[in-house]
Order: C-alpha cells, then sequence, then structure tokens
C-alpha cells in the first residue's frame, strides 16, 4: 500500500481528466470549437510518451556502464509503453486533424498530414519500430542488449533535432509555429492555454505519465518473473 | 593515433583496389539504376522531381556502399585489429574511408544524371556542394548503422530499416537546402542555418560513433 501511492494518484486524476476534461467550460474558439477537450488526451500522449523514451534511454547509458541484465529489461519495456503512447497520440492527432484541419472536401489527411510537426513524430515511431526490430534479430542475449542500447541512445539522440530543433525553423497548421510568439514546438501551455483548461491540463499530463509508468512497471515484472533464471545478480 | 589511423585507412583503400569487383558493383548499381529512372520517364522530369529521385538514389547507393564496411570484415580480423587499435581509431579510419568512397559515388551519380536526366539545376556549382556535404552526411550515418548491423544476422536489410528514420530529418534539410541551387529563394540567412544546421548534426554523429563504438566492438 505504502508504494502504490502514485497508482491511486494516478487513477484520482485520470478520473478527474475524463470527467472534467468532458464537462469543464472551455473558450469557444473558431474551427476547433469543443475538439479543444482533445487536447486533455491528445496532448498528454506526447508528454508520456516523451518521458518515457527518456528513462528508456538513461537505463540504456546504465546497461552500457554496468552490463546488468536488469537494466536491458527496463530499457526495453519502457520504450516499448513509449511507443504505444506514441501511436495513440498519433491516432488522436489525425482524429482532431481530421475534423479542424481539413477545410473542403476534396483535401485528403493525408494530404494535410505532412507537417513538420507530425513527421518528428512518425520519425520517432519508425526508430523505436526499428529498435524492435533488432532486438528481434538477436538470439544472443548479451549480444542483444548491448547492441540494442548502443542503437537506442543513437536514436534517441538523433530524434532529438528532429522533435526539438526542426520544427521551430519551419511554418506549420499544428500549433507552435514560428511567427505566433509561442516559441514551443507544439504548445505553450503558459500562454495559448487559459486558466481553466491549464487546470485540469496539468493533473491530465502526470495522470497519463504514471499510467505509463504503471503499465511498463507491470510488464517489467512480468519479464523479471520470466527471465528469473538469467539474472544472478 | 594518426599513423593508425592511416594505417587502417591505408588497408581499406589498397583492399578497394585489389578487390575491384565491389567498387564498380557499386557504379554499375547507380548507373543502372539512374537509367532505370531515364527509361521511366517519358519527357524528362520537372526540378522537384529531379531533386527528390536525386537523394533518394543518393540513400539506396549509401546503403550499398557503406553497408559493405563492417560486413566484409571477418571475426579472425576484427580480432587483430582489437589487438592492434583503439575503437576509436578504427571507426574514426572506417568513417573517413566511407566519406570519401561516398562523395565519390555521390559525384558519380550527380554526373550521370546531369547526363541522362538532363540539368534542371541552376547553380550547378553550388548543387555539387550540397551533394559533397549530403554524402557526408548520409555516409557517417550509415557507418554507424552498419557497424551495429554487423552485429545482428540478417544485417543488409537491416541496415535500411534502422538508417532510414534517422537519416531523414537531415535528408528532408538536404532536398530543401539543395532547392537553392533551382533559384528558389529563401529567406536571408536561411541557407546558412540549414547547412549549419546539418553540419553541426554530422559532428554530432561523429561524436556519438566515437563514444559509442568500443561497446558494439568487444565480444
Amino acid at each position: 500500500m505504502k508504494k502504490s501511492w502514485w497508482k491511486i494518484l494516478s487513477f484520482v486524476l485520470l478520473i478527474y481528466t475524463v470527467v472534467a476534461g468532458f464537462l469543464i467550460k472551455v473558450p469557444d474558439l473558431p474551427i476547433i470549437h469543443q475538439s479543444i477537450r482533445n487536447l486533455y488526451f491528445h496532448v498528454c500522449m506526447w508528454f508520456a510518451m516523451m518521458i518515457l523514451f527518456i528513462i528508456s534511454f538513461v537505463y540504456s547509458i546504465l546497461y552500457l556502464n554496468t552490463s546488468r541484465y536488469i537494466n536491458d529489461i527496463y530499457a526495453r519495456q519502457f520504450a516499448a509503453v513509449g511507443a504505444f503512447l506514441g501511436i495513440l497520440g498519433y491516432s488522436t492527432g489525425a482524429i482532431w486533424a481530421n475534423y479542424t484541419w481539413l477545410t473542403d472536401q476534396n483535401q485528403s489527411l493525408g494530404s494535410v498530414l505532412k507537417e513538420p510537426k507530425l513527421l518528428g513524430a512518425a520519425i520517432a515511431l519508425l526508430i523505436y519500430g526499428a529498435y524492435f526490430v533488432l532486438r528481434g534479430s538477436f538470439t544472443d542475449i548479451d549480444k542483444r542488449a548491448r547492441v540494442s542500447a548502443v542503437y537506442n541512445i543513437f536514436a534517441f539522440v538523433m530524434l532529438f533535432p528532429s522533435i526539438w530543433i526542426i520544427p521551430r525553423m519551419v511554418g506549420s497548421l499544428h500549433p507552435g509555429a514560428p511567427g505566433s510568439d509561442t516559441g514551443n514546438p507544439a504548445l505553450n501551455a503558459q500562454k495559448d492555454l487559459d486558466a481553466v483548461m491549464r487546470m485540469v491540463f496539468y493533473p491530465a499530463v502526470i495522470g497519463w505519465t504514471l499510467l505509463g509508468v504503471w503499465i511498463a512497471t507491470l510488464k517489467i515484472r512480468i519479464q523479471l518473473l520470466q527471465d528469473k533464471t538469467l539474472i544472478n545478480e | 593515433m594518426f599513423k593508425r589511423i592511416y594505417a587502417l585507412l591505408h588497408k581499406d583503400v589498397l583492399l578497394e583496389f585489389r578487390q575491384k569487383h565491389t567498387f564498380y558493383g557499386i557504379v554499375l548499381y547507380i548507373a543502372s539504376t539512374v537509367f532505370v529512372i531515364y527509361l521511366s520517364f517519358p519527357d524528362k522530369p520537372d526540378g522537384a522531381t529531379w531533386n527528390s529521385l536525386f537523394w533518394i538514389i543518393q540513400l539506396f547507393i549509401c546503403v550499398n556502399a557503406v553497408a559493405k564496411s563492417f560486413l566484409q570484415e571477418s571475426k579472425g580480423r576484427m580480432l587483430y585489429f582489437y589487438s592492434i587499435a583503439s575503437p576509436a581509431e578504427f571507426i574514426i579510419s572506417k568513417i573517413i574511408y566511407n566519406v570519401l568512397l561516398m562523395v565519390l559515388m555521390s559525384s558519380i551519380s550527380l554526373i550521370l544524371f546531369f547526363f541522362f536526366l538532363t540539368n534542371p539545376v541552376n547553380n550547378a556549382l553550388q548543387f555539387t556542394g550540397i551533394v559533397i556535404l549530403g554524402g557526408i552526411s548520409i555516409s557517417l550515418v550509415f557507418t554507424l548503422m552498419s557497424a551495429i548491423a554487423a552485429k545482428a544476422q540478417q544485417n543488409a536489410a537491416l541496415i535500411a530499416i534502422m538508417g532510414f528514420p534517422i537519416i531523414l530529418p537531415q535528408l528532408l534539410m538536404l532536398m530543401k537546402l539543395s532547392k537553392v541551387a533551382f533559384a528558389e529563394v529563401f529567406r536571408a540567412g536561411a541557407v546558412m542555418q540549414l547547412s549549419l544546421l546539418i553540419v553541426g548534426l554530422d559532428v554530432l554523429v561523429v561524436a556519438m560513433a566515437v563514444v559509442l563504438f568500443p561497446y558494439l566492438w568487444k565480444d
């Protein structure tokens, strides 16, 4: 019970997110209208994904430093949950774009989705897809752990410019383009959101991230039990 | 250190001259690819198509040219290198060799593109410079990818799977940068900013390669 306070917190925050997110009054902006409520889900997915990828990255570094198999399990499972959240983030974004960015009937979603910001997200998903393919191609456990840790570190560092630098340089439909004075690749909560929305948004980010970590820890525990014989600390 | 890098580089170049079939194999690969593109266009492609085709071809050339750099080293030979050189020296020599090879291949493909698909470029000299920069960037990333893939089983396919998403941002920047040679007007300073960003990424890749390669190297 002592250890599970953050799980309860995550549960409470997500209940709050869903209830308040759908019921609280939101500013009625042109085009977006009520779909602005998607913010509590779509943006939070990316926050949670990025945090989980950072955790995975740190465990990969730890693995290379210590060569403890346990760190490899952590890195893998955090990356897996992160990639899953990334897919959710991408699909919630696609649904959102379908109702806000498509102006006339002739435009296809595919033509609208060629956005520098979406590109970074797609690259992230492809990179982690490659990470799992790479993992799958090894039979030797130590070799797999070491080589995939190297790839994870390299890919994460290369991912950085495509998510954090390039989107700042080019125009886009997505919020946070240069010219709009936000200065953040996707969204600047301080300036773009009104006070009421922020009251739901911040707890939502924390709640979703905790849920991601929770799922990852469960997967790690399963993996640790499966590989019990391999781990002799 | 420089002496050993030079010795390793010398060995790679010498090997290339002894086994000319791999070198000519890649040249033939470029020639036949460009020829296929030439035949598949009834008219000559317009500037934008030309540009994107050119860069995609660069990507595939690089996969083919750089892939063998680690695959050709047998296990016994790797062990020998391990005993005579440090991992940093080894990877730097490989990087230099691959950069040289890729710049050469890029130039050959540029000439073939000009020959078969006409020349839509306004400023050929500038475009050549961008091609060389691009060749360097692509070969740097794929050198490390090839080092990683050499450790796995089905390596040739893995290089493409792992490398393409990582090279994508740089490739898009290169495509955008090369529009400058197609007489597209850029915002003042944007060309310099873009080139510096690509060079910065190259430096980052080299640094990462030197830091990470020692972990790949020991078996």
